[in-house]
């Protein structure tokens, strides 16, 4: 990499740090992006410039030492050695470096930021905001340097398993160790200006610099995708020329692609949103119509886009529509009536297990080789009664304790499965396998080997989810479970009975991740007790945070960044160079989201009104004021008390 | 789906008939370790009375309310209601049995709209279940428009503070006074006999506790509730209360109407001290 060529890298350093937030047609990206620009474009009072050597020096520093560490944490991550292979941009960008760099980057322009604080203005953006970023952005490319120092020159192998040469060498460039010492105080450097710059641009310019860096990003890192999707739809004589050989996108045509976004950018500037509010303010009939017609549309587009696609890309979207049936159910539980449960994946279990010994011949002791159709009902009745036995005595508590004995129960589920005393029945450690695909009337056979097959069974299932949840929401019985989520004990004195609803809630979950693992087992045709370990526990209820609890678009949009784009607990996802580190990622991820946008990626209303209740309430309290009434409201001001 | 809701006060003929009591409670007594939060009580309530419960602070007020509904358990003593014993109910199953209750500090279901609020407290009187949401039966169509139209009507009682826009507005949004009266739409939307209102008029300005008050007696002379009130301000229990009791330390020290208790020297003693000359 030259020098001359740093800017670019520089530019094109959000890439990898905000694919996660999704895919360009996810709806959650843009939402993010408005948020953020919502909040700074109303600078209307602004103050001049601050000096340039007025800086904040005790944050700089501080955000500095954040970088270093992040730097030395991802390098010694082994994170960097492994993505190198992995090009970006043909000869100039590896996603190896991306890794790195995007460190200083958003630590220099963390650094500029200022608090608004309402009727002080702001200070208007200037040097100041880039010097700062400079300075934050050398002492965190120090980092490297002195890891790059270090790793020369100490051996600490033994507790740091990647303190390796290969890692010095990569930081060096191929070159010696000054040069790289060198290299990455001017590159820290680099980066951190090109973050603080983005203080200066306005928010017009600054979204079209966005549109285009994401697109490039999305396009060069989803290369696997964009192939396959090539290849059905029979452009490839385009991605021939856009990507090169050995992966990366060609130097010219990320240019190109560019040059192309930011037109389109332009051009769009605002209909986006404005279509969005068009569509939020309809309301009555034409709202139904127009939510009729896109769920039409979302529906059409997702049977037919699979015919156009390989097998790698339906194998994914199967996986993918496996997790949204999982977290559609855990968020009847958790999002709908607020029962933390941390052992969702014994109903997954449970169904899997069941679905297996009612299907395959091979199965252990009882093994009436039923149809998958007939098999279903059966699953359907034990998970739900499964979802009582272990509902029962688990619902009488409460909050944190609910949590950890749901936990428990999980485990318990697969220890079963694993152990020697079932073992004649379940097939213990070795797990049953041979187990059939699924029988769909005349429609022929859904197994592992057609992909796409499964992928529609999924996708008629997930159906019938969104429809069970949406109904159920709007029920009496829904209201009864919003009812205990706000507050257990009132519910029941407003005559709720709260273990029935809370058990309701519990089997009706259970019941939607049977779905999941029934089809799980007849697509991958064998299930084993490792298939259910606690983690994927963890890793639905992640997806229902991130998506948006109780939102159903929301946990769709979750599945579909997290287990799509990162892989799922056994899956691998779009991103497969991230799979070993996707953990590190969903953490990191949970508490960005955590931080950024705690109501999720798309909230549900009741959520996004829970999380900003103050904001709400102000604007109902001015709506009050306009109000007619002419009485007061305010009514703090007590009587005096009067005593016999 | 009962019908009980136009008809509230109508008496259940087996149980009760003129002014046979509808609550009672017999040596009712709460202790809290060593402490007795209700003492061998004996308080009753009759068909279309209200009745007030006043007291210093820490007499057993809320323990009552509370023990009524089922939300503490009882250390000894009985509780009936029309004549049959509540003692081992659910406070979902006292709530069925119609009594209903406010809470002191309020407790909406803050992010649930103001309908909402209303509607999910029919929880009891309505019957449709899982089956009839997933498959839109006629029965359930019909069930949630009348749950609707019920809630309306309970919010329409509070002339136009709760009504239009606000239905659709999530509880939190309202001001205090309105959430007051929320609870109390609440409390009417279980189809209550018996409402049992804790302090409600704390926090409110005089206009609106004057306003509140008036509620009150229309309640009763409208719905046909019976209701117990506990109140601090004592224009207020005037007001309203056919009848007053006085708790202190947990049992009963003086009952009657609002005049005779208020000369009572022994309620002056309780709120006042020893050696207080009668105000």
């Amino acid at each position: 990499m030259t020098d001359s060529n740093s800017p670019e890298v520089a530019a094109s350093e959000p890439g990898p740090d905000l694919t996660p937030g999704g895919t360009p047609d996810t709806p959650g990206t843009p939402g993010v992006a408005d948020l953020a620009e919502a909040g700074e474009t109303d600078e209307t009072l602004l103050s001049p410039p601050r000096p340039v050597f007025a800086q904040n020096w005790k944050r700089i520093l501080s955000m500095g030492a954040v970088g270093v560490g992040a730097q030395i944490f991802l390098a010694l991550s082994n994170m960097p050695l492994r993505l190198d292979d992995r090009l970006l941009i043909k000869p100039i960008l590896s996603l190896g470096y991306v890794s790195l760099l995007f460190v200083p980057f958003i630590a220099g322009n963390r650094v500029g930021h200022q608090i608004q604080r309402e009727g002080i203005p702001m200070h208007a953006a200037g040097l100041h905001e880039i010097f700062g970023g400079v300075i934050c952005g050398v002492i965190a490319g120090g980092g490297v340097s002195l890891l790059s120092v270090l790793l020369v020159n100490f051996d600490l192998r033994e507790p740091l398993v990647n303190w390796s040469p290969m890692l010095a060498e990569l930081l060096a460039f191929g070159n010696s160790t000054a040069f790289a010492v060198f290299i990455w105080l001017l590159l820290g450097g680099l980066a951190g200006a090109a973050g603080g710059a983005m203080r200066l641009v306005n928010p017009k310019a600054r979204r079209v610099v966005v549109t285009m860096v994401l697109t490039v990003g999305f396009i060069s890192v989803l290369e696997s995708l964009v192939m396959d999707l090539a290849e059905g739809l029979r452009f490839e004589w385009l991605t021939e020329r856009v990507y090169a050989r050995r992966g990366g996108l060609n130097w010219n045509w990320a240019l190109i692609l560019a040059a192309f976004s930011g037109l389109v950018a332009m051009l769009t500037r605002g209909r986006v949103r404005q279509a969005r509010e068009h569509i939020a303010s309809l309301e009555g009939a034409s709202r139904a119509r127009t939510n009729f017609g896109l769920i039409i549309l979302t529906g059409a587009i997702l049977v037919i886009l699979p015919l156009f696609l390989g097998k790698f890309t339906n194998e994914l979207l199967a996986n993918v529509g496996l997790f949204v049936l999982l977290a559609l159910g855990l968020n009847v539980v958790v999002g709908l009536a607020g029962i933390l449960d941390l052992g969702y994946v014994a109903f997954f279990a449970v169904g899997s297990y069941s679905a297996a010994v009612l299907t395959a011949a091979t199965s252990p002791r009882i093994n009436p080789e039923m149809p998958w159709l007939v098999a279903l009902i059966f699953v359907v009745v034990i998970t739900g009664l499964v979802g009582l036995f272990i509902g029962a005595p688990v619902i009488r508590m409460r909050g944190d304790y609910l949590a950890i004995v749901t936990l428990g129960f999980g485990e318990i589920i697969r220890l079963l499965f694993l152990s020697d005393w079932l073992a004649d029945t379940f097939g213990g450690s070795q797990g049953i396998t041979m187990i059939p695909g699924a029988g769909i009337f005349g429609l022929g056979s859904v197994s592992g080997t057609e992909p796409r097959n499964v992928f529609y069974l999924v996708l008629a299932f997930c159906a019938l989810a969104i429809y069970i949840s949406w109904r159920l929401e709007r029920s009496r019985l829904g209201r009864a479970w919003m009812a205990v989520r706000e507050d257990e004990t009132v519910a029941e004195a407003m005559g709720i009975n709260t273990v029935n609803v809370k058990l309701m809630a519990f089997v009706v979950g259970a019941i939607l991740g049977s779905f999941s693992g029934a089809i799980f087992s007849a697509k991958v045709g064998s299930v084993f007790p490792n298939s259910f370990l606690i983690l994927v526990s963890i890793v639905i209820l992640v997806v229902v945070i991130f998506g948006g609890m109780g939102s159903i678009p929301g946990v769709i949009a979750g599945s579909a960044v997290l287990i799509g784009v990162l892989g799922g607990p056994r899956q691998p996802g779009l991103l497969s160079e991230f799979s070993e580190y996707k953990l590190l990622i969903y953490g990191a991820l949970l508490i960005w989201m955590m931080l950024a946008r705690p109501e999720g990626l798309i909230p549900s209303v009741r959520r996004s009104r829970e999380l900003h209740q103050q904001e709400i309430a102000q604007d109902s309290w001015l709506r009050e004021q306009l109000d007619e009434e002419a009485e007061s409201t305010a009514g703090n001001d007590q009587p005096a008390r009067a005593t016999a | 789906m009962t019908d009980t809701m136009s008809h509230p006060s109508t008496p259940n003929a087996n149980a009760v008939n003129g002014t046979a009591a509808l609550l009672e409670t017999r040596k009712l007594s709460v202790d809290f370790g060593g402490l007795h939060a209700l003492d061998g009580l004996d308080f009753e309530v009759r068909e279309g009375e209200i009745v007030s419960v006043i007291g210093p602070n820490g007499a057993g007020k809320t323990t009552l309310f509370n023990a009524i509904t089922a939300t503490i358990e009882l250390s000894s003593g009985d509780i009936l209601f029309e004549g049959a014993s509540m003692m081992g109910l659910d406070p979902n199953k006292v709530t069925a049995r119609g009594i209903a209750r406010t809470f002191q500090n309020v407790r909406l279901f803050a992010n649930m709209t103001v309908l909402e609020n209303v509607m999910v407290s029919q929880h009891c009187r309505t019957r449709q279940h899982a089956f009839g949401a997933l498959f839109y039966t006629p029965a359930f169509r019909r069930e949630e428009a009348e749950i609707r139209e019920r809630a309306e009507k309970i919010l329409s009682f509070f002339g136009n503070r709760l009504v239009g826009y606000r239905f659709d507005q999530p509880a939190f949004t309202l001001s205090y006074a309105n959430r007051r009266r929320l609870e109390i739409a609440r409390a009417m939307a279980t189809e209550p006999k018996l409402i049992l209102l804790d302090e409600p008029v704390a926090g409110m300005n005089p206009v609106e506790s004057a306003e509140l008050t008036k509620l009150v007696g229309r309640l009763r002379d409208e719905w046909g509730f019976a209701i117990v009130v506990i109140e601090h301000h004592m224009d207020v229990v005037r007001e309203v209360s056919d009848r007053v009791v006085v708790l202190d330390h947990g049992t009963k020290i003086a009952e009657g109407e609002y005049e005779e208790v208020s000369n009572d020297p022994q309620v002056i003693e309780a709120y006042l001290g020893h050696g207080n000359e009668p105000s």
